[in-house]
Order: C-alpha cells, then sequence, then structure tokens
C-alpha cells in the first residue's frame, strides 16, 4: 500500500467505472421493486427495504420467503443470513479504507458486492477509497430509483400471476445464483440445499425450509476442511468476482 | 411486517459495521471464511426451488417451471438479469393462456 496521489486520469477512470457499475445495477433494481410488491409488501415498504437494507440478496430473499407465505420473521432471518457475507467484505476493505469514527460509520452502508469489487485492487488507499465511495453512491442512487419505478410498475400489474410475474421470482434468484455455481463444491452445496429445502416443504412451516438449507451450507463448510482438497489457502481474494451483480 | 422490515435493515447495517471495525484476523478462520462463501449458494438454492416447486404447504409443478426452464436457456446464453426475470415471467403467463 503506498500513498502515491492519484492523477486526473486515473481518477476520472475509477469515476466511469464506478458510475457505470451503478447504472448496470439500476436493471436489478427494477425487478427487486416489482417481485417485492408482487410478493405482497407495500410500496413504502419496497422502498424502505432499498433505502436502510441496500444489499440485494438479502432483499431477495426476504420477499422471496414472504411470497412463500412465510413469517416476516423467516423473511429477516434469510435475509440476515445472506447479509453475512457484506461482513467479510468489510474485514477486507478496512485496511485499505482506513476510515475511522463517522466516515466508518457511513461507508459501512454503501458496503455492499460492487463498492467491494471495484476497490479492493486498487494499490492505493485513495483509490481505495474513490472506487468505493463512487461505486457505492451510484449503485445507491440507481439502486432506490430503479427499485421505486418497479414497485410502482408490480402496483399497477396487479395480480402477480396475471403476467407470470410470480415466476419472475424463482428466475431473480438463479440468476443470482448463477455466477456462485463455479465450482464442483457449490454445485453440490445448491443441489443440497435446494433438496432440504423442498423436502421440508410440507412438513414445516413457509420460510423454515430456506433456513434449513442454510445449516447444509454450514455442514458442508465445516466438513469440507478437514483432510479434504479445499484448504486453508485455496480460495484467496473471493469478494471482487461480482461487479455489475446485485449490490 | 414492519417490525421484521426494520431489524432486518437494522442488523444488515450491522453486519456490515462489524466487518468494517472487527480485526481482520477473524478472516483468517478458513472455516469461517468457506462456511459465508456457501451460504448464498445453499439460501439462493433453496430459494429458487421453495418459489418454483411449492404452494403453500405443498409441492406443485405449474407454469413456474417453465419461466425457470428460460432462466436456465437464457443465463447459459448470458443474457442480461432484465432478459431473463421478464421472459421468465412471459413464458410463464403464456402458458397460463395455453
Amino acid at each position: 500500500m503506498t500513498d502515491r496521489p492519484l492523477d486526473a486520469a486515473e481518477r476520472s477512470g475509477i469515476v466511469r467505472d464506478g458510475v457505470a457499475v451503478g447504472i448496470a445495477t439500476g436493471a436489478y433494481g427494477i425487478g427487486f421493486g416489482a417481485v417485492s410488491v408482487a410478493s405482497g409488501l407495500g410500496i413504502a415498504q419496497t422502498c424502505v427495504l432499498s433505502l436502510l437494507m441496500f444489499t440485494g440478496a438479502s432483499q431477495f430473499a426476504l420477499v422471496g420467503v414472504i411470497a412463500a407465505g412465510g413469517a416476516p420473521l423467516s423473511g429477516a432471518a434469510t435475509a440476515l443470513l445472506l447479509g453475512t457475507r457484506n461482513t467479510l467484505y468489510g474485514l477486507r476493505m478496512a485496511p485499505l479504507l482506513r476510515w475511522r469514527g463517522w466516515r466508518r460509520a457511513a461507508a459501512a452502508h454503501i458496503l455492499i458486492d460492487e463498492s467491494t469489487a471495484m476497490a479492493v485492487n486498487r494499490p492505493t488507499t485513495e483509490g481505495a477509497r474513490l472506487g468505493f465511495t463512487t461505486t457505492g453512491l451510484a449503485v445507491f442512487v440507481l439502486w432506490n430509483l430503479a427499485t421505486a419505478v418497479g414497485a410502482f410498475a408490480g402496483e399497477a400489474v396487479g395480480d402477480p400471476r396475471t403476467f407470470g410475474l410470480d415466476a419472475a421470482v424463482g428466475a431473480a434468484f438463479l440468476a443470482l445464483l448463477w455466477p456462485r455455481l463455479k465450482d464442483d463444491r457449490n454445485i453440490l452445496v445448491a443441489v443440497l440445499g435446494a433438496a432440504v429445502a423442498l423436502t421440508m416443504v410440507p412438513i414445516t412451516a413457509a420460510g423454515v425450509p430456506v433456513l434449513a438449507a442454510g445449516g447444509v451450507a454450514v455442514l458442508v463448510g465445516v466438513l469440507s476442511g478437514r483432510g479434504g482438497p479445499a484448504g486453508p489457502t485455496a480460495r484467496p481474494g473471493r469478494s471482487a468476482r461480482d461487479a455489475g451483480g446485485e449490490p | 411486517m414492519w417490525a421484521a422490515i426494520l431489524l432486518a435493515c437494522a442488523g444488515c447495517y450491522a453486519l456490515k459495521l462489524a466487518g468494517l471495525s472487527l480485526p481482520e484476523r477473524v478472516l483468517n478462520h478458513p472455516t469461517v471464511e468457506r462456511v459465508a462463501d456457501l451460504i448464498p449458494v445453499a439460501l439462493l438454492a433453496a430459494l429458487v426451488a421453495v418459489q418454483v416447486f411449492s404452494d403453500g404447504q405443498s409441492l406443485t409443478l405449474d407454469a413456474r417451471v417453465l419461466g425457470l426452464g428460460f432462466a436456465v436457456v437464457a443465463l447459459l446464453l448470458r443474457m442480461p438479469f432484465l432478459v431473463v426475470v421478464v421472459g421468465a415471467s412471459v413464458v410463464a403467463a403464456l402458458a397460463r393462456l395455453a
């Protein structure tokens, strides 16, 4: 880590990349707004999720559990489990950003897949801060605008089954899952998670099956460490892979 | 509903802030990192399955499966997110009309 100042060209390049990622993410926001309203949340609830939770996979998960008839608290628990990956991003970003006090508290709100991805490989603190802030703010503004547009559009549609919006929810989750199916172990966990969830559907309250699948991840994660091929050093630097995905 | 939403919002923010505040060595535990990497995979896969193949407490097969089939093809062809989602909706809606 050096503290060489950025020149104007580097600076505008970083800003341009951040804004581009923000625009790409807006598309997901429209999808979230429409899906959330179709799941039975109000427009205000949908917009509050994007404003305050501001982490896409968790938001989709909360409304998905509710769409399946789950209790709101099951939805909240699923959202929190998915939110744990932001903690890992934070652990990686803290030594790069080196912010304290209110700056750190503010940075935490825009700590998401994209802002991490656009900052984690910058060689200087100044570059990391600029990439993180521009991307985080661009995604924040466009994600929230897009959520509102999607929510109003979804409300206008009315019954979600009319335009097949109920099928959109599953497709949205698959699109979020897709880039993570990159090795055999992840595919195994995905298949096991889906199988466990479907097995639990008839015998538990809605919302529980998805949480039970989280147990599969814990189990495989703990077991595969014991003498398996995926040793401690097998997976460095994972956080930068999802640029342009959901926040 | 509002209580669950606000609770989840506060919790997700706390998870983000914790990451920026905790000492870095927490991350160096390989099991922690592996589990945290696998949790989204298992949860998202479970959400796909439950969204598409269940209706309340029963397992079902209906037009949503065709929508998911479209989504798989669209993702294999590297289509953008909106095409995947809107296309899946259209396919399911058309299947219901047929």
